[in-house]
C-alpha cells in the first residue's frame, strides 16, 4: 500500500506517494534525484547519509520516508543560496577538507547544524559533533580546521 | 527490507487499540535498532506501529518526580540541564549512545525495549530507581525496571503492550550518580562493560544509601546488590572501594564474546565500579542545598 507523503525538501514543498519500506535516503536519491546525500553503510554507522530533519542531523538511511510527513528536510543541495556556497563549503575547499568527497555532504550538514546551535564551538565540540561522520581518507584535522575557519567567517558575516 | 504494513496512530488510545487488533505489529520509535535488524539480519516484520505522532509518549515533566515519555530521544534527555544535575548517570549514559545523528533518532523506550545487555541507559536508570509504566488497551501497570528485562533482546512486555513512560523518584540533597563504560573506541561503540552508581550522603559525608548497576556484565542489566550492601554507614575509603569493586566483579555473570572475554569483563566491573562510585561521590558532595 502506498502512502501520501507531504513534506518539504530544501524549502520546497514535496508531495509524493511512497511505500512504507522506502527510507528517506531512497526517496531523496531515487525519486527526487538529490544524489548529494550518499548511501554508505545503510546502518547508521558512517554518517554519509546525514540530512537535517527540522534542523537536526539524522541518518536518512534509518528513517522511513513516511515518517518525514510534515517535516522540513535539508540536504547538501539546500546549503547553496543564490549560487553562493555556504561558508562551511568554502572553508572545506580552502583547507583541503575534501578528499574523495563521499563523507563531505554529511560532514557539511553536521557542521551546519552545530554552528546553528552553537556559533562558537570549541575543537572538542566540533569533533563531538562530527563523531558520526566517518572519513576513510582520514582527513579529520583539515575538516576540523575548516569548521573553525567557517566559524570566524560566519562571525564576521 | 521486507514489505510490511505501516500503522500510524495519532494518540495513545488509538495506538493501543491498533496493537490489540494487530499484536504482531512491532512498535517503531527511533528505528535505529529495528531498521538495522530488518536490513542486516533480515528480521521479518508483518507490521510497524509508528510512535512518532503519539503525543502522550513524548511528554516530559519534572514535578517532584521526573516523568520521561518513552519516545523522547536520548539526545533530548542528555541535553536537559536538570537531568545533568540531578540524574547525572542518565544524562551521561544517554549522551554516550551512538553519534549526534543516532541520538537525535534513538529513544529512551527503544533503548530499553531492545533489551541489549549493553544498553547505556539501563544501568543509570537502575541506580536511579526507575519504574516503567506499561500500557495496553486493558489499562496500565507499573513495574520496577529491575523486573523488566528477561534475557538479551527480550522483556516482560506482552505483544499488546507499549512502554508509555519511565518514572524516576525525586532527587534528594547530597545525592549524586554517575555512569562510566569501557569501549575500545572513544565514540560510536558498544559498551564492553558499563557501570552506574548512585550515592546519598549524610551531612558528615557518611554513605546513607548506595546503588550499583552493571551493563554487559550479565544476560540482562543488573543491580550489584551484594556490592551495594557494603557501603551504607561508611565513608568511601580506598580500601572500601577495592572491596566493593571486587564484590561487584564476583557478582557479575559475564560471557566471552567477540568484544571481550568474561575474565576481562570481571576486571572491568571491578575497576569501573570504583570509578563510578568516585564519580557519584563527587556529585553527591556538590549537590548541596537545593531541593527538599
Amino acid at each position: 500500500m502506498e502512502y501520501k507523503l507531504n513534506f518539504s525538501v530544501n524549502k520546497q514543498p514535496v508531495d509524493l506517494l511512497v511505500e512504507p519500506h522506502q527510507t528517506l535516503l531512497e526517496i531523496l536519491r531515487d525519486n527526487l534525484f538529490l544524489i548529494g546525500t550518499k548511501d554508505g553503510c545503510g546502518t547508521g554507522d558512517c554518517g554519509s547519509c546525514t540530512v537535517l530533519v527540522d534542523g537536526e542531523p539524522v541518518c536518512a538511511c534509518l528513517m522511513l520516508a513516511v515518517e518525514a510527513e510534515g517535516q522540513e528536510v535539508t540536504t547538501v543541495e539546500g546549503l547553496v543560496t543564490d549560487s553562493e556556497l555556504h561558508a562551511v563549503q568554502k572553508a572545506l575547499i580552502a583547507n583541503g577538507g575534501v578528499q574523495c568527497g563521499f563523507c563531505t555532504p554529511g560532514v557539511l550538514l553536521s557542521s551546519v547544524a552545530l554552528l546553528t546551535r552553537n556559533p562558537q564551538p570549541s575543537e572538542v565540540e566540533i569533533r563531538e559533533a562530527l563523531a558520526g561522520n566517518l572519513c576513510r581518507c582520514t582527513g579529520y584535522d583539515k575538516i576540523v580546521r575548516a569548521v573553525q575557519e567557517a566559524t570566524k567567517e560566519l562571525e564576521h558575516a | 527490507m521486507n514489505r510490511f504494513d505501516y500503522l500510524s496512530p495519532r494518540n495513545l488510545a488509538e495506538a493501543l487499540q491498533m496493537l490489540s487488533v494487530r499484536p504482531e505489529a512491532i512498535p517503531l520509535a527511533g528505528g535505529t535498532d529495528i531498521l538495522v535488524q530488518m536490513k542486516e539480519r533480515s528480521r521479518h516484520i508483518e507490521a510497524l506501529l509508528s510512535l512518532k505522532r503519539v503525543p502522550e509518549l513524548h511528554q516530559y515533566s519534572l514535578n517532584g518526580t521526573l516523568t520521561l515519555g518513552s519516545a523522547l530521544t536520548v539526545g533530548q534527555i542528555a541535553a536537559k540541564q536538570e537531568i545533568q544535575r540531578d540524574y547525572t548517570a542518565l544524562a551521561i549514559g544517554s549522551g554516550l549512545i551512538g553519534s549526534v545523528q543516532i541520538r537525535n533518532m534513538a529513544t529512551l523506550g527503544g533503548n530499553l525495549c531492545n533489551a541489549a545487555p549493553s544498553a547505556d541507559t539501563a544501568p543509570p536508570l537502575l541506580v536511579l530507581g526507575a519504574e516503567v509504566v506499561i500500557a495496553s488497551h486493558q489499562g496500565e501497570r507499573v513495574v520496577p525496571l529491575e523486573t523488566f528485562f528477561l534475557e538479551p533482546g527480550r522483556t516482560i512486555l506482552q505483544p499488546t503492550e507499549l512502554v508509555k513512560e519511565i518514572v524516576l523518584s525525586k532527587s534528594h540533597t547530597r545525592t549524586g550518580s554517575f555512569y562510566i563504560r569501557h569501549t575500545p573506541r572513544a565514540g560510536m561503540d558498544i559498551a564492553v562493560v558499563g557501570v552506574a552508581a548512585a550515592i546519598t550522603l549524610n551531612t558528615n559525608e557518611i554513605i546513607l544509601n548506595a546503588r550499583l548497576a552493571l551493563g554487559a556484565a550479565a544476560p540482562v542489566p543488573m543491580r550489584a546488590v551484594q556490592a551495594e550492601a557494603l557501603l551504607p554507614g561508611h565513608r568511601l575509603t580506598d580500601e572500601l572501594l577495592r572491596e566493593v569493586g571486587k564484590t561487584a566483579s564476583q557478582e557479575a555473570e559475564p560471557i566471552d564474546d567477540l568484544r571481550a572475554s568474561a575474565e576481562y569483563r570481571r576486571h572491568l566491573v571491578n575497576i569501573l565500579t570504583q570509578r563510578a562510585l568516585r564519580g557519584a561521590m563527587a556529585k553527591a558532595k556538590s549537590n548541596q542545598g537545593y531541593q527538599e
